[in-house]
């Protein structure tokens, strides 16, 4: 008995894409719907990558060309490395800039150490004139 | 399979939709920045989903490209927006009534 | 900054020390041509030699071995995750009802050498359901947001899974010493 392979590909492929789609879906409401940046961008990351990862092995599956599978693979390796670094930026400088809302967290360690650091800084500043600028980075856990 | 890809590309455009949404009532840049990353990652998709119907390889290079533009640009927004000084922004923040009363105002 | 101590290198040094970088770019660049001809590999190695010798980075110090069953079993554990963490997500974004409550915890890693600190922050942006806002590098902190710490399980259980992660990616990549020192030698016992 001989397998369809080519029909077992598509249907597999099928699959990826739809769920890759729904993942795609999934990122676009909670865009939408989360409350403030940094939720946001936990839309934009997780769902998203994986969601173009299956909708690009879909595509794998349904064209079958060797060149096109290394340039799938260079897309997705592209996004898996640049996803969390064009994240990573974004929520820095969301936090850095005030652009989150403090009272939302229900668990803010990095406001709290930095305060500790600043006062830190302040009670040196206050000892020794001349302390120097540089924030100190042993802040107490 | 055609019902496959329509209910994939009917997905993609409410994903893509949101998107848009998000972009133009997000009340920072940041916001944008997300949400227009969101909108090219979902177009990469669409594109992707033409590729997959069709069979055809001829229009891959543009994922390889769109994937590799949309993090440098969210990358580029995210630096500019980072530059002011970190304690003058941790201080002056804009209060998020102002968007509001501009738009009225438009 | 301390911690960035530019030496100046020669273009001998960078070539004796990063080869292997010239060689993964001239794999992209074929990659990209997406066939495999002498044109395309001397043109990726010619062009991965330029970007090598003219646009120089600084030099990571990396003491550790590569462990290939580790650093496989820290893939599939990725892949796993990765599956896990996006449907959560969109879980959270479709559910009617109650907004998800964030919250930012600190977790202070073992080694904060830079090229593990880099991997973990990496993984752990895209896998358990937290994205890392700032780093600091000189005391190892990794500061990362959570979508809904209830839903979590506490920060207790943020810190015990990050610090999971930092286990596997050192037990993939650092030297025994490395481990002796983060407090990882070969017990079996420890969750991997």
């Amino acid at each position: 008995m001989t397998v369809d392979w080519i029909g077992v590909a598509d249907v597999v492929a099928a699959i990826c894409m739809l769920l890759g789609a729904f993942l795609a879906f999934a990122a676009g409401i909670g865009i939408v719907r989360f409350p403030d940046l940094l939720a946001r961008m936990h839309a934009a990351t997780k769902p998203q990558v994986l969601g173009l990862i299956l909708m690009l092995v879909g595509v794998g599956l349904r064209v079958h060309v060797w060149s096109v599978v290394g340039m799938l693979v260079l897309v997705v390796v592209f996004q898996l490395l640049t996803a969390p670094v064009g994240a990573h930026m974004v929520g820095r400088a969301g936090f850095r800039t005030g652009k989150v809302v403090h009272e939302d967290l229900v668990v803010d360690d990095l406001t709290a150490d930095q305060e500790a650091a600043l006062a830190e800084e302040d009670a040196a500043e206050a000892a020794e004139e001349d302390e120097g600028r540089e924030p100190s980075s042993d802040a107490p856990r | 399979m055609t019902v496959v890809f329509v209910i994939t590309i009917a997905l993609l455009t409410v994903a893509a939709g949101c998107a848009i949404y998000r972009a133009e009532r997000g009340p920072s840049m940041l916001d944008r920045t997300v949400a227009l990353d969101v909108f090219t990652t979902t177009i990469v998709g669409a594109i992707a989903l033409e590729a997959a119907y069709s069979r055809r390889a001829t229009t891959i290079p543009i994922l390889v490209v769109m994937s590799m533009v949309a993090f440098v640009g969210s990358v580029t927004v995210a630096r500019f927006a980072a530059a002011e000084r970190e304690e003058e922004g941790l201080i002056e923040l804009p209060p998020p009534v102002d968007d509001r009363t501009e738009e009225a105002e438009r | 900054m301390s911690l960035h101590v530019r030496r100046r290198t020669t273009w001998r040094e960078r070539l004796r020390h990063q080869w292997s970088a010239i060689l993964w770019l001239a794999l992209v660049w074929v990659l990209l041509w997406g066939s495999v001809t002498w044109g395309n590999v001397l043109a990726g190695l010619l062009l991965g030699l330029l970007v090598v010798v003219l646009l120089p980075l600084p030099q990571l110090p990396f003491h550790g071995h590569v462990r290939p069953l580790r650093l496989l079993a820290l893939f599939v554990r990725f892949g796993l995750d990765l599956f896990l963490a996006s449907f959560q997500v969109a879980w959270q974004a479709l559910r009617p009802g109650r907004q998800p409550r964030g919250a930012v915890v600190g977790v202070r890693l073992r080694n904060p050498s830079d090229i593990y600190l880099t991997v973990t922050a990496e993984l752990s942006s895209l896998v358990p359901g937290s994205l890392v806002v700032e780093v600091h590098r000189l005391t190892g902190m990794l500061y990362l947001h959570v979508l809904d710490l209830e839903a979590y399980g506490g920060v207790d259980k943020v810190r015990a899974d990050v610090l999971a992660l930092e286990a596997r990616v050192l037990r993939a990549l650092a030297s025994d010493a490395e481990l002796e020192a983060a407090g990882l030698a070969t017990r079996r016992g420890v969750p991997a």
